[in-house]
């Protein structure tokens, strides 16, 4: 892509290299059309906030080049550096990283103030802004009061208050807790769909990736190892990380008095007060494959035949047919031992307590 | 009857007896000159001491010269702490040492490098005396810049602290809004690290009304000029001790009322 024709029009367009020392470096490309929503999923240390840097233009890039909408934003080689203040992108910082000086309003405003913008008319829309997502009354607040929503849906206003080409979230929702980040995962997906431009979200948990993105790439050690749907990245994962991190079976479902009903299946879950629509995860090792019925306490058994086998080194991972496709993952020990090839008919059971339920 | 406990004996045990005695002998250290001076206190001649011509000399002197130190070395002193804090450049390690090089220098020394330097005959005062006809040792120019040697150092270290400690994504954070280098340092990166940035003032400010070596040195000792209250402190203390004394409590009263109404900022940042 270096020195090579820039085909989108809108949208972003990057070839990132950037070294850091003789241990790491990052060589990433990536493309995101206007109005797509692209997830940068990977562990700590694996280069996701070296992206950010670098596209926000807090870092110089070593090699490669950045295009946005058509604007060449760094190309080391054409000597080209367009400065943060000057390329229009919004960033939602990890922990938001709001002005612990200025009120709420100010921080909003801010964006407008330093875009020289009348300080009347300023206010006014970061006024009008807080007012649209609720948090009117909080303008004369300073951050360090926020809760971790309240801080996230102001950084997010912040960001968005200046009309970006670009959307940049950095980890959005790894502040908050268990129940907020449900909540806030929903507004979040609201403001990226109505958000024009392209969206990247930064994250190391891959639901937020599956529920968040059209498109997951893969982050680790500084390179891209994988890049496709949600879908792709949880039934086909390339790499052991993947599959360890990204691989679970998520089930969308109804919940009521401990059982979740799927459009096949019912589940027997722990939980007996969740109730209405709801997100069952199940790990890939939490499932007990045989060939017999078993007995004993699983509540969650059924019969289903084995549609794929895949080899990662000292695991083998299983994909199982209807009624619930599942990917289920084993030792290859077992695999012998219980002599199963593709399109065998096994038993799967599920604890009720390996499946954690939370609201969709 | 047993004594009931108090929540103080429960909560905390006992400090160690040696180390209360030797903390107190430490405080003595501070407390002890200060009785002393006030035992000494001629509390009926102050109204007539504190209204003598070299006591209210001295206090313009003192008050003129160590504000104006301190307002240069913010104007000189916050650019020096800046560069050395964020840009990287050869030799940095050499520069931060000769700005911290008059923190240990003794003042004396300070002043007569100053006098080489600056002086009528000087490395650079003799070239400016031809040209503007300006004589800086021994005028208010003088005290100020003497004053200004041995006061920035404590501005720059305490300034370049706060920076090094300021978390580098808020000036991120401001550029990626559309701010420019000025408006994130004057909106974002000053107001954030205004603890350090009051403290090193304090510091400069305190550093600069107590300068006495440098000061008589390089600007020399004439009432009404460059006599700055320590130096009217010590010629007092040969001829008259009852004016000597009320210069002393001047200081005291004038150094103790910044540091209560600078006291949050103050503990705050250091």
């Amino acid at each position: 892509m270096v020195g090579g024709a820039v085909n989108h029009s809108t949208g972003l367009d990057a070839h990132l290299v950037v070294s850091r020392g003789e241990a790491f470096t990052l060589d990433v490309s990536l493309s995101i059309p206007a109005g797509h929503t692209v997830a940068l999923l990977g562990p700590n240390g694996a280069g996701k906030s070296t992206v950010v840097a670098a596209i926000a233009g807090l870092l110089p890039l070593d090699e490669g080049c950045i295009t946005l909408d058509g604007r060449t934003l760094d190309d080391p080689a054409g000597d080209v550096l367009v400065p943060a203040e000057d390329r229009s992108i919004g960033v939602v910082f990890q922990d938001y990283v709001l002005f612990p000086q200025m009120t709420v309003v100010e921080n909003v405003e801010f964006g407008l103030r330093s875009r020289r913008v009348p300080r009347r008319s300023a206010h006014e829309q970061a006024m009008r802004w807080l007012d649209r997502i609720g948090l009117g009354d909080l303008a004369d607040r300073r951050p360090n009061d926020l809760s971790g929503g309240q801080a996230q849906r102001i950084a997010v206003a912040r960001a968005l208050i200046t009309e970006p080409d670009l959307l940049l979230l950095d980890e959005p929702l790894a502040a908050l807790d268990a129940t907020t980040r449900v909540d806030l995962r929903r507004t979040l997906a609201d403001h990226l769909d109505q958000f024009a431009g392209p969206r990247m979200v930064i994250t190391h948990d891959p639901t937020e990736a599956f529920l968040l993105a059209d498109e997951i790439h893969v982050i680790e050690d500084g390179v891209i190892t994988q890049v496709g749907t949600p879908d792709d990245i949880r039934l086909r994962p390339r790499t052991p990380y993947i599959a360890d991190l990204a691989g679970s079976n998520l089930v969308l479902g109804t919940a009521s008095a401990g059982i979740v009903t799927t459009d096949t299946q019912h589940l027997h879950i722990a939980d007996t007060h969740i109730s209405g629509p709801v997100l069952a995860a199940i790990h890939p090792r939490a499932i007990i494959i045989d060939r017999h019925q078993p007995d004993g306490s699983p509540r969650n058994t059924w019969e289903a035949t084995v549609t794929r086998i895949e080899h990662y080194g000292d695991r083998v991972r299983l994909q199982t047919g209807d009624p619930l496709p599942l990917t289920a993952e084993i030792t290859p020990d077992a695999l012998s031992d219980l002599q199963i090839v593709e399109g065998s008919v096994v038993w799967i059971s599920i604890k009720a307590t390996e499946i954690s339920v939370e609201k969709d | 009857m047993t004594k009931r406990a108090t929540s103080w004996d429960r909560r905390k045990r006992r400090p160690p007896v040696v180390l209360v005695i030797l903390a107190v002998l430490g405080l003595s250290v501070f407390v002890i000159p200060l009785l002393g001076l006030l035992a000494r206190t001629p509390w009926s001649d102050l109204p007539t001491l504190l209204t003598s011509d070299v006591v209210l000399d001295a206090l313009r002197v003192s008050v003129v010269a160590s504000l104006g130190a301190t307002a240069i070395s913010a104007i000189l002193g916050i650019p020096l702490a800046w560069v050395l804090a964020r840009v990287e450049f050869p030799g940095r390690a050499i520069v931060r040492g000769l700005v911290v090089l008059p923190l240990v220098l003794p003042p004396v020394v300070g002043g007569a490098a100053l006098l080489f330097a600056l002086g009528r005959r000087g490395l650079i005062g003799e070239p400016l005396n031809e040209m503007t006809g300006l004589v800086l040792p021994f005028s208010m120019w003088g005290v100020i810049i003497a004053a200004t040697f041995v006061a920035m150092p404590f501005l720059v270290i305490t300034v370049e602290g706060g920076l090094r400690n300021l978390d580098p994504r808020y000036e991120g954070a401001a550029a990626t809004l559309g701010a420019g280098r000025w408006t994130v340092l004057w909106r974002v990166t000053l107001p954030m690290i205004g603890s350090s940035l009051a403290a090193g003032l304090a510091l400069t400010w305190a550093r600069a009304l107590g300068e006495f070596g440098a000061t008589i040195t390089f600007a020399g000792n004439l009432q009404g000029r460059t006599q700055s209250l320590p130096l009217a402190v010590y010629v007092a203390m040969e001829s008259d001790r009852g004016a000597a004394v009320a210069l002393s409590l001047i200081m005291v009263v004038i150094s103790l009322t910044v540091l209560i109404v600078l006291r949050h900022r103050w503990w705050g940042a250091l």
